[in-house]
C-alpha cells in the first residue's frame, strides 16, 4: 500500500544523518594515512549502508550486509593488512602521485552524475516521490525471486564462490 | 615482255629498233656463259664472245638501216621502283647517236675479239680475259642505250670496272696492278662530279632522270641558268676523268700496261669516248650551261684546248710505241671535246666515229709489232716494214687517217671541227687545233719512221703476225680509208649529218648551225698536216737536220722543256706528293688530333658528366634524400612509438585514471550536446 | 523519501571509491576502495527496487555482496603473492607491463 511522503519525515532525517556519516567515513577511507584507520572507516561505511537498507525496508539485505561485509570482508582486509606487513601506522606512502588528477576526475564524474540525476528525478514533485515502501518485509519476495526466477544465477554465484574459495587457497598457500 | 608503261614511240612502225635492247643483252649472256662454261669450251670461251658480239654487230647494222629509213626515235622505259613521285626506270632510247655508237662499239669489239684469239693465245687467264671483254662490250652498249641518267651511270661505272679488270690483267707485276688502280682512282675522282651533276639535274628537272626531258627543259630555259652551269661543270668533271682531259688524263698512258687488245678497244675506241658521248647526249645542259652559243672561250673549250696541245707535246718524248698512241688518244679526245664545246656537235660526234676505227687500227697494229719483237720500245724496233708488210701497210693507213690527210677519214672529221671553231666564234680553238694538227702529224711520223723504217735495232727475229691478227687490221683499215666519205661535205655528201642529228623532241626550235665547206680552211689544215709529216721525215728518216738545230734538245731551254715533258709536267709528282701527301700527312694528323682531343674530349666529358650526375643522384638524392625520407618515416614512427610508449607505464592506476577521465568527459559531452 | 537522495548518496560513494582506486598506493587500500564502489551500487539497486516495488533489485544486491566477498578473497590472495615476491605491495613498483 503506497505511503505518502509527508509521513516519512523521520526517515528523511535518519537518512541524512546516516548519509553524512557515511560520506565522511568514505572520504576517510580514501584519504587516511593510517591503513587500519582506513579499514575501520570502511566498517563505518558498511554499517551505514546496512542502516540504509533497513530504511529502505530491505532488512534481510541489511543483516546479510552486516554479516558478510563487516563480519567477513573487513576481517579479511585486516588479515591482508597484517600479512602484507603494511606499516600499521601513519604513513605518507599510501597516496600516489596522481591524486590531484584523480581528485579532479572523481569530482568530474560526480558532477556529471549528479547533474544527470537531478535532471532526471528532481528533489520534489511527483517523480521524486515514487518510493513504494510496503509494510510486510520483502524477504519472502526475495526468496521467491532467487529460487524461482533467478535460480540459475544463484547456482552460478555458488559456483563462483566455490571457484574463488579454491582459487584463493591455491594462490595463497605457501609451498 | 618489255612492259612499256609509259612508252613514247614517235611513229607507228619502229620495227627492229624496238628490239635494240637485245644488242647489249647478247654480250651480257656471253659473259655468263664464259664465266660458267668457258674453261670447258674448246676455244676457251672466245667463241662465245665472238658469236655474241658478232650477232650484236649484225643487229646493230639492222637497227642502223631501220633508223636511216625510218628516222623514228624509240624511247621506252619501264618503272622498276617508285619512291614518292620519283620514278626509277630502265629503258632504251634509240636514235642516230645510239645507232652510231652501237655500230662502232660492236664492230671494233668484234675486231678486237678476233685479234685477241691470236694475241692472247696461251695466256694464263685466257678465258677470264674474254669474259671481261664480253662484259665490257655489254656494259658499253647498255650505257649507249640508256634513256635516263641513272642507267647511263650504271653503264659508266661498269665500263670503269671492266677497264680496271683488264688493265690489271697481268697483275703479277706490280706495275700493272698499280696502273689499274691509278686508272680507277683517277676516273673515280671524276665520277664524284658526275654523280653530283646527275643529282643536281634530277632535282632541277622536277625529279626525273630522263635525258630527253632534261635536255628539253634545259633548252627551253625552264631550268635556272645557275643550276645548269653547276650541273654542266659537275658533269664535265666526270668527262674529264673518263675521257682523259687535263688534268685527269694521267691514267691513260699508264693504262697501256694492259694487253694491247684492251688498249685498242677500251682506251682508244670505246670507253674513253664515254665522256664525249655523255656530252653529246646531254648536250642541252652543256649548251645552256657553258653558253656555247656566245663564243669566245668557255670552260670546256679551255680544258679541251689545253689537252689537245699538252698531250701532243708529250707524245714526242715517248719511247714506248703504245704510249705515243695513248697520248695521241688523249689529244684526239681533246679535239672531240673541243668540237662539242664550240657548238660543232656533228663534227665532234663524227670525229668520235672515225677516230674509233683508225685508232683501234693503230693500236692493233702496234700490238702486232710488239708481238713480233717482244718489246714495246721503239728503240728496239726499226726496219720492220720488210718483215711485216700487212702490219706496215695498215699502220700507214691509220697514221695518214689520224694526221688528217685527204681523202682519209680523219681529214673530214678534223676539218669539220676546225670549221666549227671558226664559225662558232672560237678563234683560240682554231689556232690550237691547227697547232695540234701539225704536232699530230709530226709525232705520228716520228713513230712510223722509228718503227718501220731504218735498220732493225732489236735482237729477235720479227715476223708477220698470224691471220687472226692481220685480218682485223685489214678490216679496220677499210673504214679508216673510206668512212669519212659518208660526210664528205666538200662533195655535198652529208649523210652522217642527216643520219645522226641532234634532235630533242619538244625542243624543235633548237637548231645547231651547219656550216658549209670552207675550202680555204681545209687546205690550210691539210697543208699543216703535210708539213708535220715532212718535218718528221726530215728528222727521223732522212736524218737531215740543219746543223744549228742538231742536238738542240740536249742544250739549254729546250733541254729543260724536254725534261719537263719526260716528267709529264711533274703532274704525277703534284698529285702523289702534293695532294696525296697532304692528305696522308698534315690533314690526317689534324683529323687525328681533332678526333682525340675534341671529339673524344666531348665524349669523355659527356661520360664523366654522366658519372658525376649519377654519383650525385646516388649520394645526395638517393642516399640522403630518398633514404632520408624513408628512414625518417621509420624513425618518426619509432619516435612516436617511443613517446607514446611512455604512456604505458605499467601502472594500472594510471590506466584506470585515464579510463575514468574519459568517462567523465564523455558524460560531460553527453550533457552539453543533448 | 525521494529516491534522488539515495541515488546521490550512491553517486557520492561511487566517486569516492573512484578516487581511492586511482590515488591509493597500497593494494589493500585499492581493494577497500573497490568495496566502496560496490556498496554504492548496492544502495542504488536497493533504492530502485524500493521505488519500483520489484524484488529483483535486492536479489541482485545479494548477488553483488556474494561476488564482492569472493572477489576480496581472491584479490587479497593475489596481493599476498605480490607481497611474497616483492616484499612490498607498493603499486607504483609493479610495472612489469611497462612499455
Amino acid at each position: 500500500m503506497p505511503v505518502i511522503l509527508a509521513e516519512y519525515a523521520g526517515q528523511n532525517v535518519a537518512f541524512w544523518i546516516i548519509a553524512l556519516t557515511m560520506a565522511a567515513a568514505a572520504i576517510g577511507v580514501v584519504t587516511m594515512k593510517n591503513i587500519v584507520h582506513a579499514a575501520l572507516a570502511l566498517v563505518v561505511v558498511l554499517a551505514g549502508v546496512a542502516a540504509q537498507y533497513v530504511l529502505l525496508q530491505a532488512e534481510f539485505l541489511g543483516i546479510v550486509q552486516v554479516l558478510i561485509y563487516i563480519g567477513a570482508v573487513i576481517v579479511l582486509f585486516l588479515f591482508g593488512i597484517m600479512l602484507t606487513r603494511a606499516p600499521m601506522r601513519k604513513s605518507a606512502e599510501y597516496d600516489n602521485d596522481q591524486r590531484v588528477l584523480a581528485g579532479l576526475v572523481a569530482v568530474l564524474i560526480f558532477g556529471v552524475l549528479a547533474y544527470l540525476l537531478a535532471d532526471e528525478f528532481g528533489f520534489s514533485g511527483p517523480e521524486a516521490d515514487k518510493l513504494h515502501l510496503t509494510t510486510p518485509t520483502q524477504t519472502t519476495a526475495i526468496a521467491d525471486s532467487i529460487f524461482r526466477t533467478y535460480v540459475v544465477a544463484f547456482e552460478a554465484v555458488s559456483l563462483l564462490l566455490l571457484a574463488a574459495l579454491i582459487g584463493a587457497i591455491v594462490l595463497a598457500r605457501r609451498d | 615482255m618489255f612492259l612499256a608503261t609509259e612508252a613514247v614511240t614517235h611513229a607507228a612502225e619502229a620495227g627492229i629498233a624496238e628490239k635494240a635492247w637485245l644488242i647489249p643483252l647478247l654480250p651480257a649472256l656471253s659473259f655468263f656463259v664464259i664465266l660458267f662454261f668457258g674453261k670447258k669450251l674448246p676455244k676457251g670461251g672466245s667463241e662465245s664472245g665472238i658469236l655474241a658480239v658478232g650477232l650484236s654487230f649484225v643487229l646493230s647494222v639492222l637497227v642502223a638501216f631501220d633508223w636511216i629509213t625510218n628516222h623514228t626515235v624509240v624511247d621506252q622505259h619501264w618503272v622498276w621502283w617508285q619512291n614518292g613521285h620519283a620514278k626509277i626506270t630502265i629503258g632504251q632510247h634509240v636514235d642516230g647517236l645510239t645507232v652510231m655508237m652501237f655500230v662502232v662499239v660492236t664492230f671494233v669489239s668484234l675486231m678486237v675479239h678476233i685479234y685477241s684469239t691470236g694475241y692472247m693465245h696461251g695466256d694464263v687467264r685466257f678465258t677470264y680475259f674474254f669474259a671481261a671483254l664480253s662484259l665490257f662490250t655489254a656494259s658499253m652498249l647498255f650505257m649507249c642505250l640508256a634513256d635516263n641518267l641513272l642507267q647511263l651511270l650504271v653503264g659508266w661505272e661498269l665500263v670503269g670496272l671492266c677497264s680496271f679488270m683488264l688493265i690489271g690483267h697481268w697483275f703479277e707485276e706490280k706495275n700493272n696492278s698499280s696502273a689499274a688502280l691509278k686508272a680507277f682512282f683517277t676516273t673515280r675522282v671524276g665520277d664524284v662530279g658526275l654523280m653530283l651533276g646527275i643529282i643536281t639535274l634530277f632535282f632541277a628537272a622536277e625529279e626525273t632522270f630522263h635525258i630527253d626531258t632534261i635536255n628539253k627543259l634545259a633548252l627551253e630555259h625552264e631550268i635556272g641558268h645557275g643550276i645548269l652551269v653547276a650541273s654542266a661543270v659537275l658533269l664535265f668533271l666526270g668527262v674529264m676523268g673518263k675521257s682523259a682531259q687535263f688534268p685527269l688524263h694521267i691514267w691513260l698512258p699508264d693504262a697501256m700496261a694492259g694487253p694491247t687488245p684492251v688498249s685498242a678497244l677500251i682506251h682508244a675506241a670505246t670507253m674513253v669516248v664515254a665522256g664525249v658521248y655523255l656530252v653529246a647526249r646531254v648536250y642541252g645542259v652543256f649548251w645552256e650551261g657553258f653558253s656555247i652559243e656566245a663564243g669566245g672561250l668557255n670552260w670546256m673549250a679551255l680544258i679541251a684546248g689545253i689537252t689537245m696541245i699538252i698531250a701532243a707535246a708529250l707524245a714526242f718524248v715517248q719511247d714506248d710505241i703504245k704510249r705515243v698512241l695513248a697520248y695521241s688518244t688523249v689529244s684526239q679526245l681533246g679535239y672531240m671535246v673541243a668540237a662539242l664545246s664550240v657548238g660543232a656537235w656533228t663534227a665532234g660526234v663524227f670525229h668520235l666515229f672515225t677516230h674509233a676505227f683508225f685508232k683501234a687500227l693503230l693500236f692493233l697494229g702496234s700490238g702486232s709489232v710488239i708481238h713480233a719483237v717482244h718489246s714495246n720500245n721503239m728503240s728496239e724496233m726499226g726496219g720492220l716494214k720488210k718483215y711485216m708488210p700487212t702490219t706496215f701497210t695498215t699502220f700507214i693507213i691509220g697514221t695518214l687517217a689520224l694526221a688528217g690527210i685527204f681523202p682519209l677519214a680523219g681529214f673530214w672529221s678534223k676539218d669539220e671541227i676546225l670549221l666549227g671553231a671558226m664559225e662558232g666564234g672560237y678563234p683560240y680553238i682554231l689556232i690550237l687545233g691547227l697547232i695540234g694538227a701539225f704536232m699530230t702529224a709530226c709525232y705520228m711520223g716520228r713513230c712510223v719512221f722509228l718503227t718501220f723504217f731504218g735498220e732493225y735495232r732489236g735482237h729477235g727475229h720479227p715476223h708477220e703476225s698470224p691471220r687472226s691478227m692481220t685480218v682485223p687490221l685489214i678490216l679496220l683499215a677499210i673504214p679508216s680509208v673510206g668512212i669519212g666519205l659518208i660526210n664528205a661535205t666538200a662533195f655535198g655528201i652529208d649523210n652522217f649529218t642527216r643520219w645522226v642529228p641532234f634532235h630533242i623532241p619538244g625542243a624543235e626550235h633548237f637548231h645547231l648551225e651547219h656550216h658549209d665547206f670552207n675550202p680555204a680552211l681545209a687546205g690550210l689544215s691539210l697543208g699543216v698536216a703535210i708539213t708535220g709529216l715532212l718535218v718528221a721525215a726530215m728528222v727521223y728518216y732522212w736524218q737531215n737536220v740543219p746543223a744549228g738545230l742538231r742536238g738542240a734538245t740536249d742544250r739549254g731551254l729546250l733541254r729543260g722543256l724536254k725534261t719537263l715533258l719526260i716528267e709529264k709536267y711533274y703532274l704525277d709528282h703534284l698529285f702523289v706528293g702534293g695532294v696525296v701527301g697532304f692528305i696522308k700527312g698534315p690533314l690526317a694528323r689534324a683529323t687525328y688530333w681533332t678526333n682525340q682531343k675534341i671529339i673524344d674530349g666531348i665524349v669523355n666529358a659527356v661520360g664523366s658528366g654522366t658519372r658525376i650526375v649519377g654519383r650525385f643522384t646516388y649520394d645526395v638524392l638517393d642516399q640522403k634524400g630518398v633514404d632520408g625520407i624513408v628512414n625518417g618515416i621509420g624513425v618518426s614512427a619509432s619516435e612516436t612509438g617511443g613517446v607514446l610508449r611512455l604512456v604505458q607505464s605499467g601502472r594500472v592506476q594510471q590506466y584506470a585514471l585515464m579510463l575514468f577521465a574519459a568517462v567523465g568527459l564523455l558524460g560531460l559531452a553527453l550533457i552539453f550536446f543533448t | 523519501m525521494p529516491v534522488t537522495q539515495f541515488v546521490l548518496l550512491s553517486a557520492f560513494l561511487f566517486c569516492t571509491g573512484v578516487y581511492g582506486v586511482l590515488a591509493r598506493r597500497n593494494g589493500v587500500l585499492v581493494l577497500m576502495s573497490i568495496e566502496l564502489m560496490l556498496n554504492a551500487v548496492n544502495i542504488n539497486l536497493v533504492a530502485f527496487s524500493a521505488r519500483l516495488n520489484d524484488a529483483a533489485g535486492q536479489v541482485f544486491a545479494l548477488f553483488v555482496i556474494a561476488i564482492a566477498a569472493a572477489e576480496v578473497g581472491v584479490g587479497l590472495a593475489i596481493v599476498l603473492l605480490i607481497y611474497r615476491n616483492r616484499v612490498g605491495v607498493n603499486l607504483d613498483e609493479i610495472d612489469l607491463m611497462k612499455g
